[in-house]
């Protein structure tokens, strides 16, 4: 269990040419469940490698509890790690894999049959200890592979790659719930890599979005969905994710097709620059009135069952309003689109730059 | 249910037939020569099956029995763990890769008698390099001296066949997911326990087909004993095959070497028969385990 710093931390594969991940500044909460979320390619899995010491980073330091370990071999950090798929010693039987590590690190017996039956039952694999691991199905595979992850006690922090791919659909939500109740008991740091952001924002205290190799945003789920900094963080989560509509800013106005829809506050509270500018705001923050509003053409209505989604094009751009069953709305109907005053965002050059305030008030 | 069709044994038919005409008639001939004692074309005699008790009581034969089947075990022995150290250090990745592959590859690409040739003259004491080195140093003459004689007819089947078993190993090696070396780095694993629980396992079945060609190839071993010692010094190194042959062509006595023929042949036949249903059985024992 510890912090983990990461300092200017950066990973190139091809000795400096191209970077698989940018120069990065993180901390982590020591106890803390993190997820690093992202499309593939992204450098999630060179980030966890690098904090388990698979690979040494070409630049920056990594900090455990404030002690550099950047130099750190993998069995010297003792930190665990869950794979992708179940990697098992296969001629060993489930309860000499869960020994495996602490044999190595030469921990008494009496020590060992003590872990080993703590983290069965924590498992639930207690009447599969003497069966060999071809035997199980794979996702009691990868629970023993996570067995042998939890095992050790000292580990400064638990790492997951994508451990939940090979499992089936169903069996997810079980494992993904006793992983959460796991974290709840044991306190251990856990870094989690997924690109699935269900997982991600239910998993974690504390979503690290990475893109093309850079951390575009790093909070909690609900930072991310309610106030995302970055336009890729609106678009990647959520599900329809954030609508973008070309827009421009004159005189501290927003001009949306040609019509004044509201005025451009920066953070601070004083009015942006004149220019160009996207309005970014979730397909949840839009209703439509009878009353005001933008009038629009809906195209489309979608019934979810719970909810509708109305898609219908505003200023060029596809956009979707995620409307409740009450509303009547119907396709090829004109309607008055209402922007969430708290929840609509401006966005220059992809990054979040103010918000927008409706001018009636 | 599966429909049964009989029709299916006519598409076996054209196999069958070249079968015939390339193994199983040919072998039928041998049955035949087995059972007679042949002077002449013209002048031969049907005796049953008694060169068959004559081969299994012959000396010669025994004593060439056991230095083919020592042979053998001594090849193994020596090349599967030659093959896996080997294979084990060999660059991963690169041009590096590239170039061991070749280098590694060269002696199985050379025809066998010219291997033969090659060392038979180079290990001569008089005029080959290596002979007349190794003589700086110890008295080695394979002309002469029986052990001598072996242990070049050894030397010269490591050379030749240990890369066989380095390039199926390192082939099984390099098929190994990266993550199962991690998952040990990070569980703490020492490089013999490595070996011993990530790398042994994923070997076994390659190392298996390894072991039994190996076998089979060196049980039958014939052109290099035949090219750089004949056999000799005296008997040392008369190999089954080489026994065969001297019955068969050197004093045409073919009715026996048809009966030793046979016997040796079935010899191979039930060994590797074994070894390949113990293998199967096993294989079949860990997927229905896996069920």
């Amino acid at each position: 269990m510890a912090e983990i710093r990461l300092e200017n931390l950066g990973h190139s594969y091809d000795g400096g040419t191209t970077y698989a991940l940018n120069p990065l500044n993180l901390t982590w909460k020591d106890g803390n469940a993190i997820a690093l979320l992202g499309p593939s390619g992204c450098g999630k899995t060179t980030l966890l490698n690098i904090i388990s010491g698979l690979i040494t980073p070409s630049s920056g330091r990594v900090y455990f509890d404030g002690v550099d370990v950047t130099e750190s071999d993998t069995a010297r950090r003792n930190v665990a790690q869950v794979f992708q798929f179940p990697v098992l010693y296969d001629t060993m039987t489930v309860s000499q894999n869960l020994a495996f590590p602490l044999k190595n690190r030469g921990i008494s017996k009496d020590e060992i049959s003590k872990r080993i039956a703590e983290v069965a039952e924590l498992l639930d694999l207690t009447k599969y200890l003497d069966e060999r691991p071809l035997r199980l199905r794979s996702d009691l595979q990868q629970l023993v592979s996570l067995g042998r992850g939890l095992v050790r006690k000292d580990v400064p922090a638990i790492l997951f790659d994508e451990p939940l791919t090979v499992i089936d659909q169903n069996f997810k939500w079980t494992l993904r719930g006793r992983l959460k109740e796991l974290h709840r008991v044991t306190k251990h740091t856990l870094v989690y890599v997924t690109h699935d952001q269900t997982e991600a924002l239910t998993f974690a205290d504390e979503v690290v979005v990475l893109n093309e190799g850079s951390v575009v945003q790093s909070g909690s789920s609900a930072d991310l969905f309610l106030q995302p900094e970055h336009e890729f963080v609106g678009f990647f989560i959520g599900s329809p994710g954030m609508n973008f509509l070309n827009a421009s800013i004159t005189n501290g106005l927003v001009v949306l097709n040609n019509q004044e829809i509201g005025s451009a506050k920066s953070f601070g509270g004083q009015n942006l620059d004149s220019g160009s500018v996207r309005i970014g705001v979730r397909p949840e923050f839009l209703t439509i009135s009878n009353s005001n509003g933008l009038p629009v053409q809906i195209d489309r209505v979608e019934n979810r069952g719970g909810y509708q989604l109305a898609h219908f094009e505003l200023a060029g751009s596809k956009t979707i309003a995620k409307l409740s069953n009450e509303t009547k709305v119907a396709s090829g109907q004109s309607a008055n689109l209402v922007f969430d005053q708290e929840r609509t965002y401006l966005f220059r050059e992809s990054q979040l730059c103010g918000r927008l305030v409706s001018k009636v008030s | 249910m599966k429909t049964r069709n009989n029709k299916a044994w006519f598409l076996v038919l054209p196999v069958i037939l070249t079968v015939s005409f390339t193994a199983i008639l040919p072998l039928m001939t041998v049955a035949n020569y087995a059972v007679q004692d042949i002077f002449s074309p013209t002048d031969r005699l049907f005796i049953g099956m008694d060169w068959f008790y004559n081969i299994t009581n012959d000396p010669l034969i025994f004593n060439a029995f056991k230095r083919s089947f020592s042979f053998s075990i001594q090849v193994l022995l020596i090349q599967i763990p030659l093959g896996i150290a080997i294979a084990r250090i060999m660059p991963k990745s690169g041009w590096k890769a590239s170039a061991a592959l070749v280098m590694v590859a060269i002696p199985l690409i050379i025809p066998w008698n010219v291997i033969g040739t090659t060392w038979q003259i180079f290990a001569r004491p008089d005029i080959g390099l290596g002979g007349y080195l190794i003589n700086k140093f110890i008295d080695f003459n394979y002309t002469s001296d029986p052990l001598d004689g072996w242990i070049l007819i050894l030397l010269v089947d490591v050379w030749h066949w240990t890369p066989l078993v380095i390039l199926l190993v390192y082939a099984g090696l390099r098929s190994i997911p990266p993550a199962y070396y991690q998952a040990a780095a990070i569980d703490g694993a020492s490089q013999v326990a490595v070996f011993r629980f990530v790398e042994l396992p994923k070997l076994k079945r390659v190392l298996m087909i390894a072991i039994l060609l190996r076998f089979m190839d060196s049980f039958m071993i014939y052109t290099e004993p035949f090219v750089i010692t004949g056999g000799g010094p005296g008997e040392a190194t008369t190999f089954l095959s080489i026994l065969l042959s001297n019955i068969a062509v050197g004093q045409f006595d073919i009715g026996r070497a048809g009966a030793f023929s046979l016997i040796y042949f079935l010899f191979i036949q039930i060994l590797s028969f074994l070894f390949f249903t113990v293998l199967t059985l096993q294989e079949r024992a860990e997927v229905t385990k896996a069920k």
